[in-house]
């Protein structure tokens, strides 16, 4: 009897115990989950707050649409077309020059390459992701615009390069998650390997690989140090890839630290730009992965 | 590009006749007068240190449906494998004697894509590929040079009129195959092996990841088949062996224990062994 109620007490009080430890233990766990969606609700309150205001002074028609930057002139003008078409087309010629070469890799390593050779590849695109930005910066210095000059073209060399580690890797992952059984049922037909790998294996992993073009995009799309490294920066209408071209970042990061008033209210709205850019971006993002899973 | 409305009704003249599919030349010729599509001869096979399949020595008639069964892990899958050189992707894997396709070895000098057109196989799991019904059935055929519309036109109608299943997906030729029911899958897989025109098809355990329903299909199918091609059927059911094969093999760790008619082999096995595996006493 006695036994029992001294059990019934260490279960209570362990009880009563563990509760509040749990209790403190979730609280500290759902903060810190909270903090990363904190962050985006405030980057978001900012960006909006400053941004939006401005575009209702400049008219979201002639900031969206404006053909001329040009924010110290007297009445200033603040169209960030140029820019925006700058963003856009350079972040095309990154997937032209890109995208090829990472979902061939991709084949390459998930399929084709021997074990001893993929050892020595993969930590190298691997590695590719981690150089900083800068630093390919200086090799597009160094290495592209004494061929293409500071302009469109090196900027989506340049790009082109940055974005394999992302496409190379999720389209590696998603080709390597087709099932071996389709690969096995097109040699049964008497197809090669190389047919078997592009006809049945690749569109297998078709929307992986559409995901990993998309984060790709993403990734051009929101770069910044490289691209003003080589890109020239002219705030002007892109109108050939040989001469030099601004982006959305580059616009900002360019000017942001001397602007002032509505100049620099104009900047942010830029931001606010590349914000709902890299949503869009993000939302095909997770349909694409959806539909892949 | 190709579009469902105008199969068949496209040019006037150019209804569905069936005829001889454009891949059946080459070696069928050579292949009349001989009674055997394989001959196997010492047959043994080893992964790495395990040996699969011991002194194996089979004759496997033209035409016929030869069953093989066994109790899992008993070599009989490896063996069909073998048939069409599947093996070769098995790292490890190493082979010795003699196996001939009417008369010619697989393991010398012939082009394995070529063995693997004369040999199709269907698999356990149906594995249509994710592309449309269509481009399912043409992927073989394309494969071995055929590029003309018509042809392959024709070669996709005959193949799953061949299989039955033509009524069921005339209708969603551009449809993903991936959407099909499973014992569509599989016989849109059997499909798939006919249209580059096998010499002989093989099937591993074709349907049992299927229903009762489905799995009847296939048997009547593969009955409809019998005669123009010779096909090899490794089964884990018994009943089946007995309701569709002429020859059946028992295989137990390797070893090929009985090969007999049919008949035989379920009413008066030779052997205690098969006796008390298709008794059910064991495996």
């Amino acid at each position: 009897m006695e036994r029992r109620s001294r059990l019934n007490e260490t279960l209570k009080f362990g009880t009563r115990f563990g509760t509040f430890k749990e209790k403190f233990m979730r609280a500290v766990f759902f903060l810190a989950a909270l903090s990363s969606i904190l962050a985006v609700v405030l980057i978001c309150y900012f960006l909006l707050a400053n941004g939006l205001p401005a575009i209702g002074e400049i008219g979201p028609a002639s900031f969206l649409l404006g053909k001329e930057w040009s924010p110290s002139d007297t009445p200033p003008s603040f169209g960030i077309l140029p820019m925006i078409l700058g963003s856009i087309y350079v972040t095309a010629g990154a997937i032209v020059i890109g995208v090829p070469i990472g979902v061939l890799s991709a084949v390459f390593l998930a399929r084709v390459c021997p074990k001893r050779l993929y050892k020595l590849i993969k930590p190298g695109v691997d590695l590719l992701a981690g150089i900083p930005s800068v630093v390919y910066g200086f090799f597009g210095m160094a290495a592209i615009v004494p061929f293409a000059g500071n302009s469109m073209l090196s900027a989506c060399i340049l790009l082109g390069v940055m974005i394999l580690p992302t496409v190379v890797g999720i389209s590696e992952s998603a080709i390597r998650a087709v099932p071996e059984h389709y690969y096995e049922g097109a040699l049964a037909l008497g197809a090669g390997h190389y047919r078997s790998v592009f006809r049945v294996v690749l569109p297998a992993a078709k929307s992986g690989v559409l995901a990993a073009i998309v984060l790709g995009v993403g990734r051009a799309i929101g770069e910044t140090m490289a691209v003003i490294m080589v890109a020239g920066n002219q705030a002007r209408m892109p109108i050939s890839l040989f001469k030099g071209v601004r982006t959305l970042t580059a616009n900002i990061v360019i000017e942001m630290g001397y602007a002032t008033g509505l100049h620099r209210d104009a900047l942010i709205a830029t931001g606010v730009v590349l914000f709902v850019f890299i949503l869009i971006i993000n939302l095909s993002f997770s349909a694409l992965r959806n539909r892949a899973l | 590009m190709w579009t469902p409305g105008r199969f068949g009704r496209g040019k006037p003249g150019r209804k569905y006749e069936p005829r001889e599919l454009p891949l059946t030349q080459d070696s069928r010729a050579e292949s009349k007068g001989l009674v055997n599509c394989f001959d196997i001869k010492s047959l043994n096979l080893y992964y790495s240190d395990f040996q699969a399949l011991k002194d194996v020595n089979m004759e496997m008639e033209k035409g016929k449906i030869t069953a093989l069964i066994g109790p899992s892990g008993c070599g009989k899958s490896t063996l069909i494998k073998t048939l069409n050189r599947m093996n070769d992707l098995i790292e490890g894997c190493r082979i010795t004697g003699d196996v001939r396709l009417f008369g010619e070895g697989i393991y010398g000098d012939m082009d394995v894509s070529l063995l693997r057109k004369r040999v199709g196989m269907v698999f356990q799991k149906p594995n249509p590929f994710p592309l449309s019904v269509y481009d399912n059935i043409a992927f073989g055929p394309r494969t071995h040079g055929v590029k003309s519309r018509y042809e392959l036109d024709g070669i996709v109608e005959t193949s799953l009129r061949d299989t039955a299943i033509w009524d069921e997906v005339k209708d969603r030729l551009k449809k993903p195959a991936l959407d099909l029911s499973g014992g569509q899958q599989q016989r849109l897989c059997i499909a798939r092996a006919l249209a580059v025109s096998p010499e002989v098809i093989l099937l591993d355990e074709p349907t049992s990841a299927l229903d009762p329903v489905s799995t009847g299909k296939i048997e009547e199918l593969l009955i409809t088949l019998r005669g123009k091609y010779s096909i090899i059927i490794v089964t884990h059911n018994m009943q089946q062996a007995a309701r569709i094969s002429d020859m059946t093999a028992f295989f137990l760790l390797g070893e090929v224990i009985e090969y007999h008619s049919t008949e035989t082999m379920f009413a008066m096995p030779q052997d205690k062994r098969t006796e008390d595996y298709i008794t059910g006493r064991f495996g």
